[in-house]
């Protein structure tokens, strides 16, 4: 079946429809205006309800079977239990046993934990993942085995699809650490702490139906509450939702390797000199180990100086939590808590604050709160001379990771992105990026342990660090470098099969990436 | 059909950067190659084709080869094909990837050598990056970090890295083996613009200048004429004995370091931190060094998560008289040349004691006075050291004194 396909504004070839649905190729940054209204799910009544509030059911099946499940429904979870996950799995294996086919399925992330949903790709239970597909979930996709095409979205771009109607969920299964019988729950609390439910906010509040599933059931209220049971038809209590030494993955460890601790040295140096470090300076870093390098020594700094970050924004972990802690950062707004060290500062610290997605990453939206952070670290699996960025696939074409919140953080005022020149002997820096997912005029400085370099759109960062001693070089002397070093990659090869589309934060497709040839 | 196969290199899970080849000759069917590999779809071909390119250069037309890669250069690829060859064929071929032209540097004998980085030398993930991280010397291994049987490959790789690992400048050093072996050693690395070869376990002069009289001849051989510089290490109760012999051996001597893990062991006691028990051999070979104008130079320091505690150590070793110190890991250098560097006061009252100098130099007096004290002319060439060790390290400006105000001096 042949699919219209047009070239978009960021000269890719795109379709202009996904799965049957209509699509609008990219326009460019800021382009795409949304027309009309947002989506509104169908009005409830307390009629319907218990008077006494109690929405306990026996089971999760009976919960499925009560919200109506049938086939092609469309059916979110959310990643705060991250690879400790136990539920999302167990939603669809009720879902095979009972016959029903052609689900969506809307995670806000996926894990390694979700690798045994091949089994329900392959028995037509599920027919697409619109999420971020991991590990062999997306080699199952890049090979063209899934039936629907992908949809991989950002976090706020999750957001932006669920208000603007884009995807239309059916059924949330939200898993909560922390519930009463009414269905307000929090992330804090019981046997499976995750923080916040910030990711499962949009989905309460927009899905038809909303099932809550807990291991710590409290009694009313649970305070505070992040998911409000206004907004939650069943409650389901089980033995256990997660396991709790794989909910704050292994990630959040700072790195041993040298050369990823000179490149987080570089990183701390660059924003040192470049005067992007400052005295109420606002930040962003994630859970790799080479950002958390990057955290420990601009705290450092900050000591060493007397200044004090405003505020962090989380991905919250144990180096964001000393900053709050010692004095060095004012407030941490948290979308997601990495490790147990800041599930526990949540509880324990007034200024660290839960701060869901919803208000922080939605293009469309009043505001973006990335575009109000000074320096963001971010990384990629790629970047070209243009400085363009991937972080959806491999060079070797494989999709291995979700978007996150990438897309949504390069609207920052300084996109820092500290990557090995190349991993293993594949170049990160190449002609042209396999999947495009972030424009190159939203990317500012590239930092490899061989040297920095600097988009030329960014006249005032190339001045500003100038005379630093820095080791500053152009993009194109990064990659011959690297090209120098490992010699020069073939480019993998591609059927004319498109396996998943990627989503710019307007809703926009701005690639696709297709099936691999074998 | 030959059903032996020979085997080079490294896989397994936690191996990076390297492979493993296994070889197996044959007299029909030509080149048959089986690839594995992390990186097939980007240098899949590219992997195939320099493989065959090597067999053939070696005349074999008929061969049966297992690749099972993690990400391998190119250099790691030929050194462990050619290895596996070697095991499989007599050959008096060598196969040289190119030689850097940046690679071809030498050094002099009185450069720095606070840090040295030792690189285990059948580690090729360890060598690509050793070069970014400022160290003075890096020292690819062949010695106790190779295991008997990696031996002979050790020596192709490392052979290949000093032709097509840019270590940015740093001393290109390497470990040779002991005994005869050690001599094969020399055979391979010396004609690869090596600037310096470490002695193992040395208890004599003879030894080292038989080193040096065999790298005279391979450099003729070979045409050469660049430095190549020795340290001997002494790791023995008989070398710390010897170490003024073997210290004022031969010309290209200009360093001795001490090994205290094989020296504690040869004297049946336990290291300790703080290194009392050791203390007669560190200062017997400061002195031996220093009695022969030569670097004396400190063993590793083996605890690499203690920052703290390499810091202690290198005060302590600076104090003692060293000049310099093994690392193990990156992360150690920053410290250890921080820590042999001279200290902001140590260059302040340097500065003044050689402005003192100039001043009564100038005024054609004899004695130096700094305010009331007199300053012996051995102070003044230690504070000149200190000020060109300053502005060698960048600390200090060339032009320090130009730029004191007049009113000052």
């Amino acid at each position: 079946m042949a699919i219209a396909t047009v070239i978009n504004a960021a000269g890719r070839s795109v379709p202009t429809e996904i799965n049957g649905n209509p699509a609008i190729p990219f326009r460019g940054v800021g382009k795409h205006r949304p027309h009309g209204n947002k989506f509104g799910p169908p009005i409830p009544s307390c009629s319907d309800f218990p008077d006494d509030g109690n929405k306990v059911v026996a089971t999760l099946e009976e919960a499925l079977l009560r919200c109506g499940i049938r086939d092609g429904m469309t059916i979110s979870t959310h990643h705060h239990l991250r690879d400790g996950d136990l539920i999302s799995n167990r939603v669809f294996e009720i879902a095979s046993v009972m016959g029903v086919k052609d689900l969506v399925w809307f995670p806000s992330a996926s894990f390694p934990c979700n690798d045994p949903l091949i089994k329900y790709l392959e028995d037509g239970t599920i027919n697409r993942i619109e999420g971020s597909m991991n590990g062999p979930l997306g080699k199952f996709v890049s090979e063209g085995k899934m039936k629907g095409t992908a949809v991989l979205r950002s976090h706020g771009g999750r957001v932006q699809a669920i208000q603007d109607g884009e995807v239309k969920i059916d059924i949330a299964v939200l898993v909560a650490p922390t519930t009463d019988s009414y269905g307000n729950a929090r992330g804090t609390g019981g046997n499976s702490a995750c923080g916040v439910l910030g990711y499962a906010k949009a989905d309460s509040m927009y899905a038809d139906k909303v099932i809550v599933v807990t291991d710590n059931l409290v009694d009313l209220p649970c305070f505070p509450m992040e998911i409000e049971g206004n907004y939650v038809d069943y409650v389901v209590v089980v033995d256990k939702i997660g396991i709790p030494e794989k909910i704050a993955s292994g990630t959040t460890q700072i790195t041993k390797s040298p050369d990823r601790l000179l490149i987080a040295e570089l990183t701390a140096a660059f924003l040192e000199k470049s005067g992007i470090l400052k005295d109420g300076v606002t930040m962003q870093a994630g859970a790799g180990g080479t950002s958390l390098a990057i955290a420990v020594f601009l705290h450092e700094i900050l000591k060493g100086k007397g200044w004090k970050s405003k505020f962090g924004f989380g991905g919250s972990t144990k180096y964001m939590v000393e900053m709050l802690e010692q004095g060095q950062m004012g407030y941490i707004l948290d979308a997601q808590a990495f490790d147990l060290d800041s599930v526990a500062s949540i509880v324990k610290n007034a200024n660290h604050i839960p701060y869901p997605v919803f208000n922080a990453y939605n293009y469309h939206s009043k505001g973006n709160l990335t575009s109000m952070m000074d320096i963001m670290i971010l990384g990629a699996t790629e970047v070209d001379l243009n400085f363009n960025g991937n972080v959806v696939t491999h060079s070797d074409g494989y999709l291995l990771h979700g978007i996150g919140g990438w897309q949504n953080c390069l609207h920052a005022r300084n996109v820092l992105l500290p990557i090995p020149l190349f991993r293993d002997r594949i170049p990160v820096i190449v002609d042209e990026v396999t999947t495009l997912c972030g424009p190159g005029e939203l990317i500012d400085v590239i930092i490899t342990e061989r040297g920095i370099a600097i988009n030329p759109l960014r006249q005032d960062l190339i001045e500003s660090v100038r005379d630093s001693g820095l080791p500053l070089k152009t993009i194109a002397e990064l990659k011959d470098e690297a090209e120098k070093i490992c010699g020069k990659p073939s480019k993998p090869e591609f059927e004319d099969d498109i396996v998943a589309a990627i989503k710019w934060v307007d809703g926009t497709v701005i690639d696709v990436v297709r099936k691999i040839k074998r | 059909m030959n059903n032996s196969y020979t085997t080079s290199g490294n896989s397994g899970p936690k191996v990076r950067s390297d492979c493993e080849v296994s070889l197996g000759l044959s007299d029909r069917g030509g080149i048959v190659i089986d690839l594995k590999s992390k990186v097939e779809a980007l240098y899949g071909e590219s992997i195939k084709k320099q493989c065959t390119e090597i067999l053939n250069y070696f005349g074999i037309r008929d061969a049966f080869l297992r690749i099972d890669d993690s990400g391998a250069l190119s250099f790691v690829i030929a050194a462990r094909l050619e290895s596996a060859i070697k095991k499989a064929a007599d050959t008096e071929l060598d196969y040289l990837p190119d030689l850097l032209e940046e690679n071809k540097y030498s050094t002099s004998s009185g450069r720095f050598r606070f840090s040295r980085l030792y690189v285990p030398g059948n580690t090729p993930g360890m060598m690509i990056n050793a070069g970014l991280h400022s160290a003075d010397g890096i020292i690819l291994d062949l010695e106790d970090s190779v295991g008997p049987e990696k031996k002979d490959e050790a020596r192709i790789l490392v052979r290949n890295a000093l032709r097509q690992v840019n270590f940015n400048g740093a001393e290109r050093m390497a470990r040779i083996n002991q005994g005869e072996r050690g001599m094969k050693d020399l055979e391979v690395i010396v004609p690869q613009y090596v600037n310096l070869i470490l002695i193992p376990k040395c208890e004599d002069a003879a030894t080292v200048r038989n080193i040096e009289n065999r790298i005279s001849e391979i450099k003729a051989n070979a045409g050469l004429n660049n430095p190549v510089y020795l340290m001997p290490i002494i790791e023995t109760a008989l070398g710390v004995e010897m170490s003024f012999e073997i210290a004022r051996s031969a010309a290209s001597v200009v360093a001795i370091a001490v090994g205290l893990e094989d020296l504690t062991a040869d004297m049946g006691v336990p290291r300790t931190v703080e290194g009392k028990e050791t203390f007669y051999a560190r200062t017997r070979i400061v002195n031996a060094a220093k009695a022969s104008g030569i670097q004396p130079i400190d063993s590793v320091f083996s605890d690499v998560g203690d920052m703290e505690a390499l810091r202690q150590s290198v005060l302590s070793s600076k104090a003692l008289g060293f000049e310099g110190m093994g690392c193990i890991h990156p992360r150690q250098i920053p410290v250890i040349r921080q820590g042999f560097a001279p200290g902001p006061e140590e260059i302040e009252k340097s500065k003044k004691i050689v402005l003192a100098f100039e001043n009564a130099h100038s005024k054609g007096l004899g004695v130096v006075a700094l305010g009331s004290k007199m300053i012996d002319p051995p102070v003044v060439a230690r504070a000149q050291k200190i000020i060109d060790l300053a502005v060698r390290l960048g600390l200090l400006s060339g032009g320090w004194m130009n730029e004191i105000p007049a009113e000052m001096k």
